[in-house]
């Protein structure tokens, strides 16, 4: 009998692993494989046709030591903080308000979510139009205000500014719609028994459905950080990092180092410095309580 | 009551408001692609309407080469990971082996780090077993999808046991238990999981653009950015607006059809592959 049971036990193991192969293999050769070879590449001199050369180090020394490096630095971290927030302030804004009952309220919410099934490509595409010099639509609005037009790409102070504006409008709906669900699962008898204590609408908000969301907006916040890092559609479109690299974001950089500098151990080291970034952000994902409400 | 008509009213008007502020973008591109060209760009665009513009980038572009290649990488891309996935969740769901830990750790790491960041590594490896510029180079890192794997297998676990069992003692095998008993009941997670894997594969730009060299295999959306950047569409406006009309109109269209299932497939799956 107890041999019947180890050989059942072995075939049970055996049907297991077999069913997850070819799912696990390509998760094996495409994501964990290339995080360690990152890390790996990211110690050699190598360029596209060349042989590698070990340099410890070195990628990382000549980043650091590189203002260009530093500046890309500081445009993703300067862009994650203009749309991180605001996206998830926004999100939330809209959340409340079409957490409601009514004839046309499906139609409100698809009109904020609608940008998240549209390729960033093609927003981009549009948006540059809005933002194109004198005869874009932006420009056109401050002429006709009698203010200067801006052309808002080519400046070096505005380039940002208005990515992370186009950038808002597309996520706001997405972030949206975890909020709407996570107020929703909310008890309706608290907010109840607020109003009966005699909780007008702001002070239920603040006291009541606020922190009951906390897990959600955790959560909402890797998901922000995540996409605002992993996006380069929009560099890619409409600047290409001009002008001079004022709004080279990073995993653009990785794109530029890697396909256009065939620079392959300095691109490894960049994603090295992704991955970690990565690694911050995603950490309230372990954390969280909220892991079970979202991922059931 | 009375003040609290008037909130609601207020808030009703400020919730349509930005909901038009939010249409807006979409309005624009919609009536630019359908009206003759103009000299000036106008945000109320009134000169008469034509096909002219989409007429003219069909033909400029390869867009029905395009559109059968993009057709066929979401298709194809979702029946293997349809596949891929239903085995690994059943497997992850109900059967009990070592190393099951470590294989969740390895679904953590696809679920935290996207595919996009890892660009340099996966275009060595492409080049290595030689399938840059092919349309299965394109699909092969997202063959094994976590997501995926995820939703299913927390569907599968909400189906009772006795379920499985029963079909078991009726001599049913493996497959049959998979397809007959798991997959019906399982239903709303392979159509959450169906709406994300195609949104996110017809809309895909990056990955496709660093594999594929030629128009035999390059999708929309590569496309459109080509277009886009050429001397053709340069300040022509209604050109790329048409362009950008024929690649996002299936996926609006079957989004503003069956809005809330769209919704709520997001939010359960929680992320974007």
């Amino acid at each position: 009998m107890t041999r019947n049971a180890a050989a059942r036990r072995r075939k049970e193991a055996l049907q297991g692993w077999m069913l997850l192969l070819p799912a696990l293999a390509i998760m094996l050769v495409f994501t964990v494989y290339p995080v360690f070879r990152s890390l790996y590449l990211s110690l050699f001199k190598y360029r596209m046709g060349k042989v590698p050369e070990w340099i410890g180090l070195g990628n990382y020394e000549q980043l650091f030591s590189n203002s260009t490096f530093w500046k890309v630095m500081r445009n993703t971290v300067v862009f994650a903080l203009m749309t991180v927030l605001p996206s998830m302030a926004l999100g939330l804004m809209l959340a409340l308000l079409v957490n409601r009952r009514g004839r046309h309220i499906g139609f409100i919410r698809s009109s904020f979510f609608y940008p998240s099934v549209m390729p960033m490509i093609a927003i981009a595409s549009v948006w540059m139009f809005i933002y194109m010099a004198r005869n874009g639509l932006f420009d056109q609005l401050l002429i006709s205000l009698g203010l200067e037009p801006m052309n808002v790409l080519s400046n070096k102070d505005t380039v940002l500014p208005a990515m992370a504006v186009m950038y808002d409008w597309k996520e706001a709906g997405y972030l949206m719609i975890f909020f709407l669900s996570g107020i929703q699962s909310i008890s309706q008898d608290v907010t109840e028994a607020a109003a009966i204590d005699g909780a007008t609408g702001w002070k239920t908000f603040r006291y009541i459905t606020l922190p009951l969301l906390a897990p959600t907006t955790l959560f909402v916040s890797t998901i922000a950080f995540t996409n605002c890092f992993k996006l380069a559609d929009q560099v890619i479109i409409m600047t290409e990092g001009a002008p001079n690299n004022a709004s080279t974001l990073l995993l653009y950089y990785i794109y530029q180092q890697g396909f256009t500098n065939m620079n392959y151990g300095r691109s490894s080291a960049l994603t090295v410095i992704m991955l970690a970034l990565l690694m911050v952000v995603s950490l309230p994902r372990f954390f969280s309580q909220d892991r079970k409400i979202h991922y059931n | 009551m009375n003040r609290q008509k008037t909130v609601s009213a207020l808030l009703t008007a400020l919730s349509v408001l930005l909901a038009l502020i939010w249409l807006a973008p979409l309005y624009w591109l919609v009536m630019t692609a359908l009206t003759k060209t103009t000299f000036n760009m106008s945000f109320f665009p009134s000169s008469p309407f034509t096909f002219e513009n989409i007429q003219y980038v069909w033909h400029a572009v390869p867009f029905g080469q395009y559109y059968l290649n993009t057709i066929i990488l979401v298709v194809v891309t979702f029946l293997i990971q349809f596949l891929t996935s239903t085995m690994a969740a059943y497997s992850l769901a109900f059967l009990n082996f070592r190393g099951k830990a470590l294989v969740i750790v390895v679904i953590f790491m696809q679920i935290i780090i996207p595919n996009d960041v890892l660009i340099i590594p996966n275009y060595l490896t492409l080049s290595e077993i030689g399938l840059i510029d092919t349309k299965f180079g394109i699909m092969i890192p997202f063959l094994g999808s976590a997501m995926a794997i995820f939703l299913l297998r927390q569907h599968f676990k909400t189906v009772p046991r006795a379920f499985g069992e029963a079909a078991k003692i009726d001599g049913a095998n493996l497959w049959q238990i998979i397809w007959r008993v798991y997959m019906p009941c399982a239903k709303p997670a392979y159509m959450s999981f169906a709406v994300i894997s195609v949104s996110y594969h017809w809309n895909n730009y990056l990955w496709p653009l660093i594999v594929t060299r030629s128009p035999q295999n390059r999708p929309l959306t590569v496309g459109l950015a080509i277009f886009a950047k050429s001397k053709e569409a340069d300040m022509q406006w209604s050109n790329v607006c048409a362009a950008t009309l024929i690649i996002i109109l299936p996926l609006l269209l079957a989004f503003f059809i069956m809005q809330r299932h769209f919704m709520n497939s997001f939010v359960s799956a929680g992320i974007k592959e």
